[in-house]
């Protein structure tokens, strides 16, 4: 009676201007910023630009205000919109990093352990679950935080942003291989999977062209919200000195160094990255909530 | 019976594994004796240290020794400040505790609440608007929020204090500092940034098992029954939530503890998250060695707590048919 | 002549949607009396369940009423407020669904649950309310009732639970019980005990009784009454006796014509008329010459599942599914294995053909010695190639997020059967062969209904040119008329290409119009094995007999 055509998509999604705002929200920023080179208007990032002269300028419409720097400089005279730019590159850059990595570690173990059951799901759902009485965040920070005592100062910079994405993927596989493993067990137990075994074919094939695509909607769901935690994450470990150096900061690092300036009225530099911050964090979960209730039948 | 029996079984083999890690991170990363007594001294001094550490000793016998060691509560001394670990971690915990305590206890209060309402209420401008507040509780990174607070609250309105813990009173034979109205003032803030994370998630959780729950044969059956709808929603509906609920709301203690470190950062609270932090600045390893295994016990025995009341609320699982 | 008690006059219920407004039920008259059972038939989608519901008000989201009258002695439902409508659910108006496990609240015990509608609905104080359950618990059969106020549902068998399930829809005592498909979740012998059951309450309390249902066997046992439905429409009505034996509607007639009969096996189906299709001659290619003698013999075969350990100490214990000493199927020849659920025989079917291991005991073929043997990846395929299944669920046996075309296409390409450029063609071949048109491929498995979906599930089997194929309750989730074709499809295609058949089933009827010779199972035994004749008119052993008695007829012709 009402089977989902392929027309209903679009009307769902046009139905929903929050998740069509946060979707071109989303998309502005990953353009904006992997071309931040292109749109940022100065580069932050080299020392050879910047002079510590026009630093702690306010936003172009305030007073004593530089309009070269459309919302300010930093303490060391860094525009903020152009180090925002830079910085959302980095969020974005580990976020979906640190999730793609999740995602493999996660599919690989979840569709072992359900589609073959027994001693390979028994093992690796205690290695699960011992990973598990740790929180990610606590993960990621240790992970982090051993790394950069052990490594030389200059080389934890070079590496920071893969470290990152190493730390918070490695710390949040756990979540994926649970549904995938949930869902894998699901389809191995429907008919369609006997009769590939009637058929004779063999367990890839069956585990990577049939099982695959039919978990691969609560993975979405999953993934979108993951990468706002990691980006999350990120920001935090940036902003507790554990992630991306001050030379090169992400917006973490950016807030963290406003926040030492607050009392003393600077809140430029803290408010705009916070506000990009929080916008990107919320409109993948605006997102992620859309698909989730858009693959959930029983919603209609 | 058995069930809780196998799960006790089961908790002992995840501690034991838990301590495993704790050992091989203090095993392996830095050199204790190096951190213990610097460049001067002679190479056969340190392997005099060596051999009355212990350390030359088989790996499962400093394993055993470790984990003996843990039971009792001696971790070892601290690198950075040359005490007892447990003695440190001993002072600060309290301070750690209250935050959470409070924290926990006020996103149940309200994230229960609000998350049934919405479940029964789908539409409507109230609860579209708590929804839209829970995506943004679920978004925001705590240490923005924190700092924005302070922005806020101590900065520009001054209405309260922006760091450290408040006067400590006793009560109940306990000692806090939420027992005085200093302490609480101290405390808010921060309580209120580490509870509003887990406040969206609850809520959400709720809400979401809610609506499952409202769509299945027996809630349908119970108002073609006739019964009237607080008996539906509340007797039967609520109960039938709980199971999956209290599975989340036991795994959000440790989360707790883990976001209490940037809470504690941002509001400069001298509680264990400050020295977990100063742990890896220093590599000071037994202290780090010690924490993670303190999470570790907290997410096992809330996972037991957890379990109890599984047996005690679904039937099912008592009767082994599930 | 009784007073109506429930009436609906031209009642017409909407569902409204973007793409247009789709008409569930249009213009449906019907009425009830007091102490009479009146039956609601219809095949999938006629309607009838969402009649029902309309009279509870409690249509799904976003069903309305949205024309005619639904009176309850004279009152008309339709303009009742929410809450007044609330208050005769329960008190004046009683329902029961389906599927009794899922209609009892897993948390509470029957006494609790039993004893709060009374409390509730008959406003008397929780003490005399639980005694008053108690008291309706044994009314309703349920042994030593007084103790079992304190189980919960699971503790109890499918049966007992519908009986629990009756019990608290009358708890408020009212005038009118719909029924919705009560019995279909069932087995035959428990589904008996059941319409008795409210047969006999209908009668003792003067009840108006709505029983919907598709099982024309259901109506005809227990409706005094009867309506057939349609898309929406009422065909035809009249007593059950003569829209049964005498129906004027040509819907009607091939409805009661698609009943499997019971008594006889059918011309349409001992028969079936030869067909050809350009893809025979492919399909039969490449079979060794056909021998005499057995195609597939199983000798003292046992299966046996773990159970849940019930304490930490004991070891976990084993339940014996099958428990054989032997059973072969001779080449060409169609074997049903009838018995109800947990008879063991699914997984004796799955064990014939290769797809579950046995736990003791060997199944051997005559064209591939004994299944033990088999063990080469080349040994193995071309067993696969000779032995086919067809599922019961037409939902789960398609992936649904392959294209039909490429769900056929797999088989062929993997075994080798064609060159490459050929398939296409031959999985056209294959789909009109099956009756669906060969550009059907082209869609998803949910673009078809459940009776195409099946017969793409038969394309797919004979992909890889099968001499064996089991048949897994293939229409047991079909509607009567298109079940009927499609037994029509599997005979027609076991006479054409020469196939051997393991036709599992738990209906009777179904076994009788397919089977040559029939085994009839419980608990994982095979208690009586036959030629198909013989069996059905001289049955030798008790349990056939008592299967046979209860099974309900719909025509004693």
């Amino acid at each position: 009676m009402f089977e989902r055509i392929r027309s209903d998509f679009w009307y769902e999604l046009v139905n929903s201007p929050v998740t069509v705002v946060s979707a071109i929200i989303i998309a502005v920023m990953i353009i904006g910023c992997t071309f931040a080179p292109v749109f940022a208007p100065h580069t932050p990032f080299d020392p050879a630009t910047i002079s510590i002269m026009d630093n702690n300028m306010p936003p172009a419409w305030a007073d004593g205000a530089d309009p070269r720097f459309l919302l300010g400089t930093d303490l060391q005279g860094r525009d903020v919109l152009s180090a925002m730019l830079y910085g959302g590159r980095i969020s974005l850059l580990v976020g979906i990093g640190a999730v793609a990595l999740s995602v493999v570690i996660g599919m690989t173990v979840g569709l072992l352990a359900g589609y073959f059951g027994g001693m390979t799901d028994a093992v690796l759902m205690r290695i699960a679950e011992i990973q598990f009485a740790f929180p990610p965040i606590l993960i990621a920070l240790l992970f982090n935080g051993i790394l950069k005592a052990s490594l030389p100062a200059d080389v934890f910079a070079q590496a920071a942003v893969p470290i990152m994405i190493l730390a918070i993927g490695l710390a949040g596989w756990v979540q994926f291989a649970r549904i995938v493993r949930a869902s894998a067990m699901v389809q191995r137990g429907q008919d369609y999977v006997t009769a590939c075994h009637a058929i004779g074919l063999p367990t890839p094939t069956i585990i990577l062209r049939h099982i695959t695509p039919n978990i691969l909607g609560p993975v979405l769901v999953l993934a979108m919200l993951q990468i706002a935690v990691a980006i999350v994450t990120e920001a935090t470990l940036s902003f507790l000195g554990l992630g991306t150096p001050l030379t090169q900061p992400s917006l973490g690092a950016l807030i963290q160094i406003g926040s030492q300036y607050l009392f003393s009225g600077i809140w430029w530099v803290v408010i705009f990255p916070g506000i990009m911050l929080l916008v990107m964090v919320v409109a993948f979960n605006l997102v992620a909530d859309w698909v989730r209730d858009y693959l959930n039948p029983r919603l209609r | 019976m058995f069930f809780l029996l196998a799960r006790l079984v089961q908790a002992t083999v995840v501690m034991l594994c838990v301590a495993l890690v704790g050992f091989l991170v203090f095993q392996f990363v830095g050199d204790p004796v190096l951190s213990l007594v610097g460049q001067e001294t002679s190479v056969e001094d340190r392997e005099a240290l060596r051999e009355s550490l212990g350390l030359n000793d088989p790996i499962l016998l400093q394993y055993a020794r470790y984990v003996v060691n843990a039971v009792q509560g001696d971790f070892g001394i601290s690198y950075s400040f040359n005490r007892d670990v447990s003695e440190m971690i001993a002072d600060r915990l309290p301070a750690t505790i209250e935050l959470v305590m409070l924290s926990g206890v006020l996103s149940l209060l309200l994230a229960i609440p609000a998350g049934i309402y919405t479940g029964i209420r789908r539409k409507g401008g109230i609860a579209q608007t708590i929804m839209a507040l829970s995506v943004i509780g679920v978004s925001i990174p705590s240490f923005l929020l924190g700092i924005l607070l302070i922005l806020v609250f101590s900065v520009w309105l001054n209405w309260l204090p922006s760091f450290g813990r408040g006067d400590v009173a006793v009560m109940f034979g306990m000692r806090s500092s939420l027992f005085t109205w200093d302490g609480l003032s101290h405390a808010l803030m921060p309580a209120a940034v580490l509870c509003l994370f887990q406040l969206g998630v609850i809520l959400r959780l709720i809400r979401a098992e809610m609506l499952e729950v409202l769509r299945t044969d027996y809630i349908r059956f119970a108002w073609a029954r006739g019964l009237p709808g607080q008996r539906v929603y509340f007797r039967h509906a609520l109960k039938n939530t709980l199971v999956p609920v209290v599975t989340a709301i036991g795994l959000q203690l440790s989360s707790l503890f883990a976001f209490s470190i940037i809470t504690e950062r941002v509001f400069q609270w001298p509680g264990m998250g400050s020295l977990l932090l100063h742990a890896i600045g220093q590599s000071d390893i037994p202290l780090l060695a010690a924490y993670l295994i303190f999470v570790g016990l907290v997410f096992t025995i809330s996972n037991l707590v957890v379990d109890a009341i599984y047996v005690l609320i679904d039937p099912r699982i008592r009767h082994g048919a599930l | 002549m009784t007073d109506i008690l429930c009436k609906t006059q031209d009642l017409r219920i909407t569902f409204p949607h973007r793409l247009g407004d789709f008409t569930a039920v249009h213009g449906f008259d019907m009425e009830v009396r007091r102490g009479e059972i009146v039956g609601l038939i219809g095949e999938s989608g006629a309607g009838k369940s969402t009649v029902g519901n309309a009279i509870m008000g409690l249509l799904s989201h976003p069903g309305e009423v949205s024309g005619g009258r639904i009176e309850l002695e004279g009152e008309n439902l339709i303009d009742l407020s929410d809450a007044a409508m609330a208050r005769l659910r329960g008190r004046r108006i009683g329902m029961i669904f389906q599927d009794p496990m899922t209609s009892l609240n897993p948390l509470m015990t029957v006494g609790d649950q039993l004893a709060e509608s009374i409390a509730i609905l008959q406003d008397v104080p929780m003490a005399q309310a639980r005694q008053m359950a108690s008291d309706r618990l044994d009314g309703v059969g349920i042994p030593d009732a007084a103790n079992r106020m304190g189980q919960y549902p699971h503790e109890f068998s499918g049966g007992m639970r519908q009986r629990v399930v009756i019990a608290l829809a009358m708890a408020g005592d009212p005038d009118l019980l719909i029924a919705d498909e009560p019995t279909t979740a069932l087995d035959v012998s428990v589904q008996k005990q059941v319409l008795d059951l409210i047969r006999s309450i209908c009668v003792e309390r003067s009840l108006g009784v709505i029983l919907v249902t598709h099982d024309m066997g259901v109506i005809a046992e227990t409706a005094d009454r009867v309506y057939v439905m349609r898309h929406g429409k009422l065909v035809e009505t009249g007593p059950t006796d003569q829209v049964i034996h005498r129906p004027t509607q040509q819907y009607t007639q091939d409805l009661i014509a698609a009943i499997p009969s019971i008594t006889h096996r059918e011309d349409r189906f001992r028969n079936p008329v030869k067909k050809t299709g350009e893809i025979d001659q492919w399909l039969l290619q490449g079979h060794k010459g056909e021998g005499t003698g057995d195609y597939v013999t199983a000798s003292a075969l046992t299966k046996d599942f773990a159970t849940k350990k019930t304490s930490f100490w004991g070891k976990s214990g084993r339940f014996r599914a099958v428990d054989i000493p032997g059973l072969s199927i001779k080449r060409g020849e169609v074997l049903g294995l009838v018995g109800e659920s947990g008879s063991g025989k699914s997984t004796l079917g799955r064990m014939m053909t290769g797809l579950v291991p046995p736990s003791s005991g060997a199944v051997s073929y005559g064209d591939h010695g004994p299944l033990a043997d088999v063990r080469t990846r080349a040994a193995r395929k071309a067993l696969r190639r000779d032995v086919q299944v067809v599922f019961q669920d037409p939902y789960s046996s398609l992936n649904s997020r392959m294209r039909v075309d490429h769900i056929l296409a797999e088989p062929i390409r993997f075994h080798g059967l064609a060159e490459r450029g050929d398939i296409p063609r031959l999985v056209g071949a294959l789909l009109e062969r099956v009756g669906l048109p060969a550009d059907a491929g082209r869609k998803f498995p949910h673009q078809f209904s459940g009776g195409q979906r099946q017969r793409i599930c038969i394309a797919r089997a004979l992909s890889v040119r099968p001499r064996f194929l089991l048949c897994d309750e293939p229409t047991s989730a079909l509607d009567v008329s298109i079940q009927a074709d499609m037994l029509a499809l599997l005979m027609e295609l076991r006479r054409s290409l020469g196939l051997t058949m393991l036709f599992v089933s738990h209906d009777l009827a179904v076994v009788r119009q397919v089977s040559d010779r029939v085994a009839v199972m419980k608990q994982g035994q095979i208690v009586e094995c036959q030629p198909a004749e013989a069996l059905f008119d001289t049955p030798n052993h008790d349990y056939t007999r008592m299967l046979l008695a209860t099974a309900p007829r719909a025509t004693g012709h």
